[in-house]
């Protein structure tokens, strides 16, 4: 969808709702430099939204939102749990259906899309918590990655259930004690990351949202790959602070204490050699353009 | 103002989209003599289907293959084989909410497997269209044929139809989609048959000319948005993902939910015009009258044709949407009759509750017969069962022991 479409004609202009006029006047539809600083500075996909005060998901949600490469053109698959609380704010198209079936929506969406659409890039994203993901999802995680479908799968990994109140979840640490987990979870952490890889996705990322920086890099490089290659896979630390006893403002030190080179969210990366290549000539590109708007300043300023 | 069409346009098989009234009504039929199974895929070549998923479950997993073989010579846009019967209509709610006009088959263990998409199918408005060659869903496992699946779907929200022989089924394969596209519905549908007896024998069944398909699904004519950022997304969801416990989320959750079953309804004037009403009659002036739907409609007709023989006279209502229900048309075809007999091919009697609930002094309905797990229906059992409840004297049925 380009920007032309959603443009209002000027006699209804004042009548429309104010986020329309915001997307209209300041959206960053069509900019391919878009990122995490715009924020603030330029209409948002999403500004409010119902979870816990110092929710770290609502940071992650930010900044995923504002580094994606295509908005205009980007369709985003949730899941029951606390992220769907925030789908209904989100001004791109997205689809809640059931709890832990997203990815198998996402893969009749993209292979819909791709139908439809032989010519143009549509993008699908996938945000699911945990336990979406891991647990009553796996079959369908695993099977879209087995598949090489076209879409970037993200998981919110809060390490358990957040929404129905903190019961034990595949991606729990072991020993913890949480709701259907009285004396503790019996079984380690599942190490999705390395299943993603060995299932065929092309970009793996395991790391926390304390970094805006970080996030819209590994985002970038995993729709941009999802596109052109296959499968991608970001398990993004955003702890639920209600469940594990912190504090609104505690969130955030609570991701730089997981992402210690020592923890469990230390920054773990693959990346496919198909992917390899299209990351090298995507920096060559950037580097070009980068380059360019230099000689154009230079040619304006001489 | 211009309107575009695409009648008379070729697709890439050269096949013109046609305007449905004239391919289904008036272009010339071929007689062939085809499985039920080779009928799907000859329907759903001439569907302008975007997508099919497929998963095997026997009575359906050959129409489900044919169709993959209409895939690769180009007559669907995609078409894979998902994980499960969970995933592939979840697979098929995707391509849905995407814009594409969907088709997939599935039966027994595979319906309920899948069972938690329906409702929400039908609350995300989705025109889908679902096969169903019923079979047993008891255990221990069963093949068989057997009908009781269909009433878990008629509580879904979907519209349901039961297709009795081959030749409704490759109508109403086309049909369908006229239907359930529609503004006012743009709902899935269900439509079954009884696995094997349709499935996998043999009748001529007229069909339509090869080059002709119907016109593509146009997503923008849908009451809700279509998920492909073809249209301004401002705080916008799909379905009204109301998840608050207060006055305003449960009123979204009620109107939204009679909306559902009101297009159901709204279906109905767009059905009886497409399929000249949701029932079929035959004589029924006469004292008794035989409701049914699928196969059981063809061992009443012989039945009926037994007690012409020996002088008794017996009308017939086929009822052919289970949803939207034909209350109203059941209640005016028996209001002369006696007795009213539902046979099932199902251990509930799922559609003799479904008349008792309609029809004014219901105890004329007598529910039954009814077989299930495969056993078949000898129109003898219809006959002694209407006799008995005349009171004259059968003979004891052989095979049965005595
Ligand atoms: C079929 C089904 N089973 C169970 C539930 C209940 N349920 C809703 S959200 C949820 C937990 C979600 O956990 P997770 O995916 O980790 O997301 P979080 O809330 O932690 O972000 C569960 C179990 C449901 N909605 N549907
Ligand atoms: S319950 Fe936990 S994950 Fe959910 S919004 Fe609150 S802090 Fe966030
Ligand atoms: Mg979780």
């Amino acid at each position: 969808m380009s920007k032309e479409r959603i443009k209002i004609a000027p006699e209804l202009f004042d009548i429309m709702p104010p986020e329309y006029q915001d997307l209209v006047e300041k959206a960053t539809y069509g900019n391919e430099t878009r990122g995490w600083k715009d924020i603030g500075s330029a209409k948002e996909l999403i500004e409010e939204h119902s979870l816990c005060a110092g929710c770290p998901e609502s940071m992650a949600f930010r900044y995923i939102l504002a580094s994606l490469p295509n908005p205009e053109d980007t369709v985003m698959v949730g899941s029951t749990g606390c992220t769907s609380l925030v789908f209904p704010h989100v001004a791109v198209h997205n689809i809640h259906s059931l709890f832990g079936n997203q990815n198998a929506i996402a893969s009749g969406l993209k292979r819909a899309l791709s139908v439809r659409f032989p010519d143009r890039h549509k993008d699908v994203v996938v945000l699911a918590g945990d336990g979406a993901t891991v647990d009553i999802g796996l079959d369908m995680t695993l099977q879209a990655w087995f598949r090489q479908e076209k879409f970037t799968t993200i998981c919110f990994d809060n390490e358990l259930y957040a929404n129905t109140g903190g019961q034990e979840s595949g991606l729990m640490q072991k020993g913890f004690v949480a709701k259907m987990a009285p004396v503790g979870k019996t079984f380690e952490k599942v190490r999705l990351p390395e299943i993603a890889r060995e299932s065929g996705c092309h970009y793996v990322v395991n790391c926390t949202v304390s970094k805006p920086n970080l996030v819209e890099k590994v985002i970038k490089n995993a729709i941009h790959i999802a596109r052109e290659i296959g499968p991608t896979y970001l398990q993004l630390y955003t702890p639920c602070i209600l469940e594990i006893g912190k504090n609104s403002m505690e969130g955030l030190q609570e991701m730089r204490d997981s992402e210690k080179p020592s923890e469990r969210f230390a920054y773990k990366e693959y990346v496919s050699e198909p992917a390899k290549e299209l990351l090298t000539e995507m920096a060559a590109k950037e580097k070009e353009r980068k380059a360019e708007a230099k000689r154009q300043l230079a040619s304006q300023t001489v | 103002m211009a309107t575009q069409s695409v009648i008379g346009q070729k697709n890439n098989k050269g096949q013109a989209f046609t305007d449905p009234r004239h391919m289904m009504f008036e272009a010339p039929r071929t007689p062939s003599f085809f499985t039920g199974s080779e009928v799907i895929k000859e329907a759903v070549r001439r569907a302008s289907c975007d997508m099919m998923v497929a998963y095997p479950i026997t009575p359906q997993s050959e129409a489900a293959a044919l169709c993959g073989e209409l895939f690769a010579e180009g007559y669907i846009g995609d078409y894979f084989r998902g994980e499960s019967e969970f995933a592939v209509m979840s697979q098929c709610a995707g391509a849905a909410f995407g814009g594409a006009r969907v088709f997939t088959t599935t039966a027994g263990p595979g319906t309920m497997r899948a069972m938690e998409n329906f409702p929400m199918w039908a609350g995300a408005r989705l025109p889908i269209q679902m096969i169903v060659t019923c079979r047993g869903i008891n255990s221990p496992l069963s093949i068989q044929p057997d009908t009781l699946e269909i009433s878990y779907l008629m509580q879904t929200g979907m519209l349901v139809w039961h297709a009795e022989t081959a030749q409704d089924f490759y109508d109403w394969i086309l049909l369908g989609y006229m239907v359930s596209e529609e503004p006012d519905v743009h709902l899935p549908l269900a439509l079954c048959c009884d696995g094997f007896f349709v499935t996998h024998t043999k009748d001529m069944v007229d069909l339509t000319p090869v080059d002709m398909c119907l016109p593509p699904y146009d997503p923008y004519r849908s009451p809700v948005p279509c998920m492909d950022m073809e249209c301004p997304p401002v705080r916008m969801m799909r379905d009204p993902f109301v998840m608050k416990s207060n006055y305003i989320s449960y009123a979204t959750h009620a109107s939204w939910q009679q909306e559902v079953w009101a297009a159901v309804e709204r279906s109905r004037k767009h059905t009886i015009g497409w399929m000249n009403g949701l029932i079929d009659t035959e004589n029924t002036d006469a004292d008794i009258i035989v409701v049914a739907s699928g196969t059981a409609v063809s061992q009443s007709r012989e039945a009926i044709d037994i007690l012409a023989d020996e002088g008794i006279s017996v009308g017939l209502v086929k009822v052919k949407t289970l949803r939207p229900w034909p209350g109203e048309e059941i209640k005016e075809a028996t209001k002369n009759a006696k007795h009213i007999i539902v046979p099932e091919f199902n251990v509930t009697g799922w559609l003799g509750r479904e008349v008792k609930a309609t029809v004014p002094n219901n105890e004329r309905v007598h529910s039954g017969p009814h077989v299930c797990g495969g056993m078949t229906m000898p129109p003898e059992i219809i006959a002694s069962e209407i006799k008995t409840i005349l009171g004259i004297k059968v003979e004891t049925l052989s095979g049965r022991g005595s």
